[in-house]
């Protein structure tokens, strides 16, 4: 039987894609069994972090990115995404401003809703996280350059990094095509379709 | 002949050296091709090349240990999690900066090649022209007629897609076709060609990405991913073009781990004899012999292998009787330009990932034009629709803000410009002795900033982005100055010049050392100049022609 060895074409799924790749290669694509195994990286809770604090991370997450007609940002395991982040890229002063600000956070829930931010329903969760977004809206917009951001600003870009470049956000959220196969310039757009990773 | 000798001997595997294996070898020359570090074999050592984003564990952003071990390469975007392994570990390898300067290096096979970002321009006939009419550091002693033939030589092998545009600043080449400018970029482009009477033009980047197969080659597949290796060999890198075409002949011999410490002196036959080697994994020293000897390390390294040679007869080095051996270290000044947002279009978009952007070539101080300082700048950018890393200012958190996301946003431009960096003598490297690297060899030490003609451009280079922009009618234009330092522009060009002579240069126009004619440097070193294109290219064809010459020269027994 012929072997299909075309170039990937446009759409074509990641697993096809890097199989054609493989043939075009002559078949030298070693790893490629490796590549097409799917793994994703397990959600552990980082060095530094308590299971708790992960499990208060998934909540803000999913507060930041609730589950709509496609899942959110739990679903994802954001807290265990954020805690590695935090552990292994931050700096040392970025780092202390997020780790003090797990703990204001719960300050701030308790002075809003009188309960922790755990203990809160979604509605006064998602008050809450509106109020820190304008905090730190208010402290962005003045802060001076190597200034850190505030804790509130962290783990929302953290979110969206993690949720949008997940494999559910790349492939759910927006859309992903490993090998393009070709650019074109100017294709029509109707509102509501989905945006390229 | 025994095993260790050769024809010639080529140190330094990236875009030049990779480019000198390849004319030496089908010349019928045996050549041994040294590389200081591993082998990253084509295709299947591209480790990260073919992972999805979700793959990626930090989702490509810099990890505190890459930090710590690329502190310069870190000051700057080019390096990310899923390529930082490509990057020179600097705690291995440091170099001390007198005044800051990033040095951004690729210590295995290919070089930079693997991660170059593949603009490819040819140099016009003012670039050559400039020095000596300026009186600026020495002449260039070849003009664009001398380059013309080996430019055509290289694009026809290397596969080089661009447009042509009959522009006497931006010369035609042998190019594959063009990549496409996006919808947004065509109606920019249409309106600064007609706001500036088509003295100024946005064009789609001339790039060593193929747009068609291209000898035995697949074409780009628009993953934008080049900076990982391409499993397809769409663009030009040593792995994926001269290499192979240089192993096919059967002539060469290519030893990784290998580095060059100094280029073996005969004073009495005033030529090289070949070069010591460590090893890298094993720390033994050993001598390889040749006829001719091509340094090709890269700009700082080549001169640093010259700076640690033949010192019992000029103690700064084989190639430093002019004293400009080290010196007049150059670079292309970038980070400045202007961005904007670009109203309408919202019922268009693209598809596929392009691995080039648009190209707005040089402009000032030609055709009567007239700055109060010398040379000019071109312009490098894109225009795309925004995505979900945008900042939404109307909506803070929760489901509306989450698939507000999930569209593409507005359209957005922005561009930076490419100033050419004058030659300076007080711009220069050194050995540093009592600093050692990790095989306790001297490291660098670089001395060097911009001056007042590159500061007095920088401002141009700001307002006229802005201008255009405006003047194209994108909205709310944002003019910047990000700041630089030597090196960022990672073209580090002239620490062992051409010249026409041998007081005032280090390499004839052959790029033979004035002072060991069998020793030719083809890599950024050599340059008198910087243009201000992206030079690859032209070491490119300044290495297929210096490597045609030696050929010949051999032949007639004149080297």
């Amino acid at each position: 039987m012929q072997t299909d060895a075309s170039p990937p074409r446009p759409g074509m799924n990641r697993r096809e894609a890097i199989r054609r790749i493989a043939l075009l290669m002559g078949g030298a694509m070693v790893g490629s069994e490796i590549l097409l195994s799917g793994q994703t990286i397990p959600g552990k809770t980082a060095a530094g972090f308590t299971e708790d604090d992960r499990a208060l991370l998934d909540e803000i997450g999913d507060t930041i990115i609730p589950e709509t007609d496609i899942p959110g940002a739990k679903a994802v395991h954001i807290g265990a995404f954020i805690t590695m982040m935090v552990a292994d890229c931050y700096n040392d002063k970025q780092h202390a401003v997020f780790m003090e600000g797990l703990q204001k956070i719960d300050a701030a829930s308790r002075a809003m809703n009188g309960k922790t931010f755990m203990e809160c329903a979604p509605a006064e969760r998602t008050a809450l996280a509106n109020a820190l977004e304008a905090e730190q809206r208010a402290q962005y917009a003045k802060k001076a350059k190597d200034d850190p951001v505030h804790y509130f600003r962290m783990m929302k870009e953290l979110t969206v990094l993690g949720y949008f470049s997940s494999e559910i956000g790349c492939t759910k959220a927006v859309r992903y095509v490993e090998v393009p196969g070709a650019y074109h310039g100017d294709v029509p757009y109707t509102k509501g379709e989905r945006a390229w990773f | 002949m025994t095993e260790q000798t050769y024809d010639a001997i080529v140190v330094g595997s990236g875009i030049s050296g990779g480019w000198a294996a390849k004319e030496l070898t089908e010349s019928g020359m045996k050549v041994l091709l040294l590389e200081r570090g591993e082998n990253i074999e084509h295709i299947t050592g591209y480790v990260n090349a073919l992972k999805a984003p979700w793959e990626i564990p930090h989702r490509g952003r810099l990890t505190n240990q890459i930090r710590e071990e690329h502190m310069a390469a870190t000051r700057d975007s080019f390096m990310h999690e899923s390529n930082a392994n490509y990057w020179t570990n600097e705690l291995e390898c440091p170099y001390v900066e007198k005044r800051p300067f990033d040095w951004f290096r690729g210590y295995h096979v290919g070089g930079r090649s693997l991660m170059w970002g593949r603009q490819s321009y040819r140099w016009n006939r003012f670039d050559y022209e400039a020095n000596a009419k300026e009186g600026v550091g020495v002449d260039w002693p070849i003009r664009y007629e001398d380059m013309a033939p080996w430019y055509d030589h290289v694009e026809s092998f290397a596969g080089i897609s661009g447009s042509l545009e009959g522009m006497e600043q931006l010369p035609d080449g042998k190019f594959l076709p063009p990549m496409e400018l996006n919808v947004a970029e065509k109606s920019v482009a249409a309106r600064i060609k007609a706001h500036y009477a088509d003295s100024r033009r946005l064009i789609i980047g001339r790039v060593a990405n193929l747009t068609e197969p291209h000898n035995g080659r697949v074409n780009c597949q628009y993953r934008n991913k080049c900076d990982l290796g391409c499993p397809f060999g769409a663009y030009f890198s040593t792995q994926s073009s001269t290499l192979p075409a240089a192993v096919k002949t059967g002539n060469l011999t290519l030893r990784p781990f290998s580095i060059v410490t100094r280029v073996l002196y005969d004073k009495d036959l005033k030529k090289a004899t070949g070069v010591e080697v460590l090893d890298a994994e094993t720390k033994a020293t050993q001598e390889y012999k040749s006829k001719i000897v091509f340094l090709c390390a890269s700009t700082l390294n080549s001169a640093w292998v010259l700076m640690n040679s033949a010192t019992d007869v000029w103690p700064d080095g084989l190639g430093s009787s002019s004293g400009e051996l080290g010196h007049n270290v150059m670079d292309h000044h970038f980070r400045v330009g202007a961005s904007g947002d670009i109203d309408g279009f919202v019922d268009r978009y693209i598809y596929g990932r392009r691995a080039n952007g648009f190209y707005i070539p040089r402009f000032r101080n030609l055709f009567g034009d007239k700055r109060s300082y010398n040379r000019g700048f071109g312009y490098q950018g894109s225009a795309d629709r925004r995505g979900w890393d945008r900042e939404i200012a109307e909506l803070s958190i929760g489901a509306a803000m989450k698939d507000a996301l999930t569209e593409p946003g507005p359209w957005r431009i922005g561009m930076t410009a490419f100033g050419e960096v004058l030659p300076n003598h007080d711009n220069r490297i050194s050995l540093d002795k009592n600093t050692r690297d990790k095989w306790g060899l001297p490291v660098l030490s670089i001395d060097c900033d911009i001056g007042d003609n590159e500061k007095k451009m920088r401002l141009d280079m700001m307002n006229d982005a802005a201008e255009m922009l405006e003047a194209a009618g994108v909205k709310n234009v944002t003019p910047y100055d990000s700041g630089y330092v030597l090196g960022q522009g990672i073209h580090e060009m002239g620490t062992a010049r051409m010249g026409k002579d041998p007081k005032s240069s280090v390499l004839n126009k052959h790029n033979q050392v004035w002072d060991a004619k069998n020793v030719f440097v083809s890599d950024g070193s050599c340059m008198a100049s910087t243009s201000c294109v992206n030079p690859s290219l032209t070491y490119m064809a300044m290495t297929a022609r210096a490597a045609a010459f030696a050929v010949d020269a051999l032949k007639r027994g004149d080297v």
